[in-house]
């Protein structure tokens, strides 16, 4: 497994939107007592690409993931997913999910829990087999097959997640805070990790954090959202060149594309940016790396 | 459902939990208990009881052994509280004259109880598991049917009991009727609370699948209730067994645990060591059928997560 397998190495989008939003707006509750979670989304998602939500808490980031996923309907506007609307791609079976806890069932092996999505979309036994043998190669896990959930570390249990999600090849992959949970070291091999696996398979994934570094790291776009009212306050396009490895946190690139989207995420803060703060200074890189 | 649970912790209790030491421990609790309440039992006897007038011989010891115990207390009579072995002698003593021990006529009985309160619990279960089915998925059905399922259990099943048996001619089928209106109560609130017990990401996740209700309920909404599900279960068992009791006395069947007690009580002044027998009798059914119970539940449980035992 190589990793700009089938891949160039600039950025692989092709220009048909795969994931639409226009004028979405959502509102929770009803009155005075309402809350306007998300207002004036417009988002145009391209194939192939990697999307990053990044933004405070309350911005609405999540509220947006699961919009696309049709767990949730806007109250205001339309979200179109592959020309359909996000009710029919759900239904279509278009979208693989990770959250932030694995979510895994606790009486399936690893392996049944991959073959879950297989088994309710009726793939034959053979099918469900072959497949999870492969995605357990893929995300590294094989002799784990017969183990249960609960026998995994964190990050073993969110790779059979991510197994999990992409076992019927959904088109899209949408990620809430897949890493949020694990520690620093687990969670800088496991962006390496997704991003292999984003590139060997080609879908295009939604992904939601709240690490600046991974964000940066694993996107071909960063879109920043501010709260109160959630909405898009930037979109800041990351163009480093794939394949991204370890190297590719230390370089130069690297650090000005991090100071952006922070300076991004500090200005919907309503605070007024310094002349310090723009300039990728040497304090201002350590700045960076101490975000991590 | 896991969730993010350290990993190397649980890797040590993978092979088989609750290992031989543990469970050997805990049977020596249980008869460390039962071997402390037999010798308060004859305690009290020696202390306030009816005079001591023990002449037997075991093993070819003699045995002469009287006491007048100092106090007088009723309870520890010989007619409220006969003597431990009173009540062991019983089950070995022939039930009538040249007839079988009273151990094996009671045995006899407590097959029939068990037989009855095994139908009506499985009756019961299915009615409490559907009922708990239907109320997770109807929440018009919920708001309007749960407060009657909870009144039915303020009715007292002693004075329902007859009326089942007038209503139903069958005997075993009033007794069945009885049985699962006593236990199909317990089962339908633990799978209201089981059936929504997975994590609410669990059911996103489902509906992310775009997967049916059924889909949802078979591999989702049932194997995450079966925790609750067998607690249920173990008490709708103890229930059921009192359940068939109850039923037989009502209906006036003519065997089983029931009518046994009855008999029993009807020669209390003569010899109350048989009704004690009896009654000890309808815990061993209890307690076996519990028993099963939970042999059935570790077969359910296999593989799934077990919390550590965590130091209190």
């Amino acid at each position: 497994m190589t990793a700009d397998a089938g891949r160039p190495a600039s950025e692989p989008t092709s220009d048909a939107a795969v994931v639409e939003l226009s004028g979405v707006a959502k509102t929770f509750g009803a009155g005075p007592d309402s809350t306007t979670a998300l207002t004036g989304i417009d988002l145009a998602v391209r194939s192939r690409e990697f999307v990053s939500l990044i933004g405070p808490s309350g911005c609405g980031k999540s509220t947006l993931l699961r919009l696309v996923a049709d767990l949730i309907a806007p109250t205001t506007g339309e979200v179109r997913v592959n020309g359909k609307t996000a009710r029919q791609a759900r239904l279509d079976r278009d979208y693989g999910m990770v959250f932030q806890a694995p979510v895994l069932m606790d009486w399936r092996t690893v392996a049944t829990n991959i073959e879950l999505p297989l088994e309710i979309m009726g793939y034959d036994k053979a099918e469900r087999k072959r497949r999870s043998a492969d995605l357990l190669r893929l995300v590294e896990l094989e002799g784990f097959a017969e183990r249960h959930p609960w026998q995994l570390s964190g990050g073993m249990q969110q790779r059979v997640a991510i197994a999990r999600a992409i076992a019927f090849d959904p088109k899209i992959l949408l990620m809430d805070e897949p890493f949020g949970a694990l520690d620093e070291m687990t969670r800088e091999r496991m962006n390496v990790e997704v991003m292999r696996i984003w590139q060997e398979t080609g879908t295009t994934v939604l992904f939601v954090t709240h690490s600046i570094p991974e964000a940066v790291f694993l996107s071909s776009r960063v879109v920043v959202m501010s709260a109160r009212p959630g909405r898009i306050s930037r979109v800041i396009d990351v163009d480093l060149p794939r394949p991204r490895t370890i190297e590719t946190r230390e370089s130069e690139a690297y650090f000005h594309l991090v100071t952006e989207v922070r300076e991004a995420l500090r200005q919907r803060e309503g605070q007024p940016v310094g002349p310090d703060d723009r300039d990728p200074t040497s304090t201002d890189r350590i700045r960076a790396e101490g975000y991590a | 459902m896991a969730v993010a649970v350290p990993s190397a912790v649980r890797a040590s209790t993978a092979g088989e939990p609750g290992g031989r030491p543990s469970r050997r421990r805990r049977a020596l609790g249980i008869g460390i208990v039962l071997l402390g309440v037999l010798v308060a039992w004859e305690l009290a006897k020696w202390l306030g009881g009816d005079p001591w007038r023990i002449h037997a011989t075991i093993g070819g010891v003699p045995i002469d052994y009287e006491h007048v115990p100092p106090l007088h207390w009723r309870i520890a009579d010989d007619l409220s509280l006969p003597h431990v072995w009173d009540v062991v002698r019983a089950f070995v003593d022939p039930a009538q004259r040249n007839g079988a021990p009273l151990g094996v006529v009671l045995f006899g009985q407590a097959m029939f109880t068990l037989r009855e309160a095994l139908t009506g619990f499985v009756l019961g279960a299915l009615l409490g598991l559907g009922l708990g089915i239907l109320f997770v998925h109807s929440r018009l059905a919920e708001r309007s049917l749960v407060p009657y399922v909870v009144a039915s259990q303020t009715v007292p099943i002693l004075a329902i009991a007859p009326l089942v048996a007038v209503a139903v001619k069958a005997d075993w089928l009033s007794v069945m009727f009885v049985t699962a209106y006593l236990t199909f109560f317990p089962v339908t609130i633990a799978s209201l609370r089981g059936l929504r017990a997975a994590d609410a990401r669990a059911f996103e996740l489902f509906r992310s699948y775009a997967a049916t209700r059924r889909t949802t309920l078979w591999r989702l909404r049932l194997p995450s209730s079966v925790p609750y599900l067998f607690s249920a279960l173990k008490v709708a068992a103890a229930a059921s067994v009192i359940g068939a009791i109850i039923g037989e006395q009502a209906a006036g069947v003519g065997a089983g645990l029931g009518s046994a007690i009855i008999t029993y009580n009807q020669y209390y002044i003569t010899a109350p060591e048989r009704l004690w027998a009896t009654i000890v009798m309808c815990t061993v059914v209890g307690l076996t059928f519990v028993g099963l119970i939970t042999l059935v539940e570790r077969l359910f449980m296999r593989g799934r997560y077990r919390p550590p035992e965590v130091a209190r």
